[in-house]
């Protein structure tokens, strides 16, 4: 369970939100520039809000400036908007950089059927299997919670709905919170237990209605 | 002939490229990195030797290490010992002098890269030292092997600040550039002609090589690129 609630000073407009994630995936929807990134970059630790709480698992992760617990700590899985693989290691070595349990990371490896991609280097796959293996290094860690920034937006049509589905199956035996961000909103009504919607910084919640998927 | 020259240079050249590339990598990657009050002194301090002759880093050097200087001053008080005319002279001023190129090259092969690349990493429980070494150094090694031949080359090169802080000392601090200036200023232009064939050597070999290198490494990854 993940609750937060934060205010960050921006360039052009201050970000005050206020969201909680029980164990569903949570979507946030806005537009460019509205501070999407910037709310999965303060809970992962990557930046740091002006001031407020955020908690995960009862754990405080932050409560000011002075308290708060660093990046490496946090055991926060978080999937890149540009997915960031260390373009100079395989596939294999990417996944394992951080990974606990070898035998989970060779489930995890089945389950996401990149097996064949292990000598690869990054630049050798393409954008969905791109996708798949930052998805599998974020997961090889188990994590207590899954950032995903935009994660389906370089994939075409069919990949797309194939990755989505494949989240939505993962998301069923993984049981964490997951904080996906996204620009479409047929995806986010297809994936979302909960949405938020931001605007400029300011965070409302959307009822999710049902008749749409 | 007397080779002593040579060996002085290497070794003088060698000292101050290794002093260069860890003190340089080290600040490049603490000030590159963070933003602080006074970031900008700092940076045209350290580029500054880039822009003056050479004679006023040496005017410089000898200020601070010359007998009465502030450090020469103490060195001499503590431990009986004097950088003047000491070939250590020699490899300080090759440092200063170079510094500025390792420092640029430096820093920008460390901004070469996204820096979601390292926080991914941090993200995964890395310890800062852990994800210097795995990522950052690596993938800023080009730019910083580049930087490298530059200062080793900058650093053969030294004449101004070495001839005064180090003196023109034969067999001491006689370095190449100061033997061809030495052996011209004597009439002897067969010793001058032959470090100056030896010298360009060295230079032309340096960057042939590194571009050698660098060649072969964006070929390896072209390569990677192809195979699909
Ligand atoms: N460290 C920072 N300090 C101040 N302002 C920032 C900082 N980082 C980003 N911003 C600003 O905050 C705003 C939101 O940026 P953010 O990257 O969070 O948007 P986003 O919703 O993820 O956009 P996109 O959909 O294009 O990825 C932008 O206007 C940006 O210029
Ligand atoms: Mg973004």
């Amino acid at each position: 369970m993940l609750f937060l609630e934060i205010r960050k000073k921006l360039t052009s407009f201050e970000l005050n939100v206020q969201l909680k994630a029980k164990n569903e995936i949570v979507i946030l929807f806005g537009p460019s520039g509205s501070g999407k990134t910037t709310i999965l970059n303060c809970i992962a630790g990557l930046a740091t809000p002006d001031s407020g709480t955020i908690t995960l698992n009862n754990i405080p992760l932050f409560k000011s400036k002075k308290e708060c617990v660093p990046i490496q700590k946090r055991n926060i899985g978080y999937l890149f908007q540009d997915y960031a693989l260390f373009p100079h290691m395989t596939v294999k070595k990417n996944i394992y950089y951080g990974a606990r349990e070898q035998e989970f990371v060779h489930q995890l490896v089945q389950v996401l059927e990149i097996g064949h991609l292990m000598e690869k280097y990054p630049r050798q796959i393409s954008g969905g299997e791109k996708q798949r293996v930052a998805l599998a290094r974020a997961l090889a860690t188990k994590p207590q919670l899954l950032l995903l920034d935009e994660p389906f937006s370089a994939l075409d049509q069919h990949i797309r709905q194939e990755c989505q589905d494949e989240l939505l199956r993962l998301h069923q035996t993984w049981n964490i919170p997951v904080i996906m961000v996204t620009h479409d909103y047929q995806e986010a009504q297809k994936m979302a237990d909960r949405i938020y919607k931001i605007n400029k910084g300011q965070v409302s919640e959307e009822i999710k209605s049902n008749f749409s998927q | 002939m007397n080779y002593t020259p040579l060996l002085l240079s290497l070794k003088i050249a060698s000292i101050a490229t290794i002093i260069v590339f860890i003190v340089g990598i080290f600040l490049a990657r603490i000030i590159a990195r963070n933003s602080f009050p006074g970031k900008n002194v700092v940076e045209s301090i350290i580029l500054l030797p880039m822009v003056l002759p050479p004679t006023v880093v040496g005017f410089g050097l000898l200020y601070l290490f010359g007998k009465n200087g502030i450090i020469g001053s103490l060195l001499l008080e503590w431990f009986n010992f004097q950088i003047v005319f000491t070939w250590i002279g020699a490899v300080i001023a090759s440092v200063v002098v170079s510094f500025p190129l390792m420092y640029q090259s430096a820093s920008a092969a460390f901004q070469n890269f996204d820096l979601n690349i390292e926080n991914a990493a941090l993200t995964m429980g890395a310890s800062k030292w852990k994800v210097f070494w795995t990522i950052s150094f690596p993938l800023a090694f080009p730019g910083l092997l580049a930087g490298t031949v530059l200062t080793f080359a900058r650093a053969l090169g030294e004449f101004g600040a070495t001839l005064m802080i180090a003196g023109y000392i034969p067999n001491k601090t006689e370095t190449i550039p100061l033997a061809i200036y030495f052996a011209v200023e004597s009439g002897n232009m067969e010793a001058a002609t032959f470090w100056v064939v030896i010298i360009v050597l060295l230079g032309f070999s340096s960057i042939m090589w590194l571009n050698w290198w660098t060649k072969r490494n964006i070929l390896r990854f072209s390569e990677i690129n192809d195979k699909r």
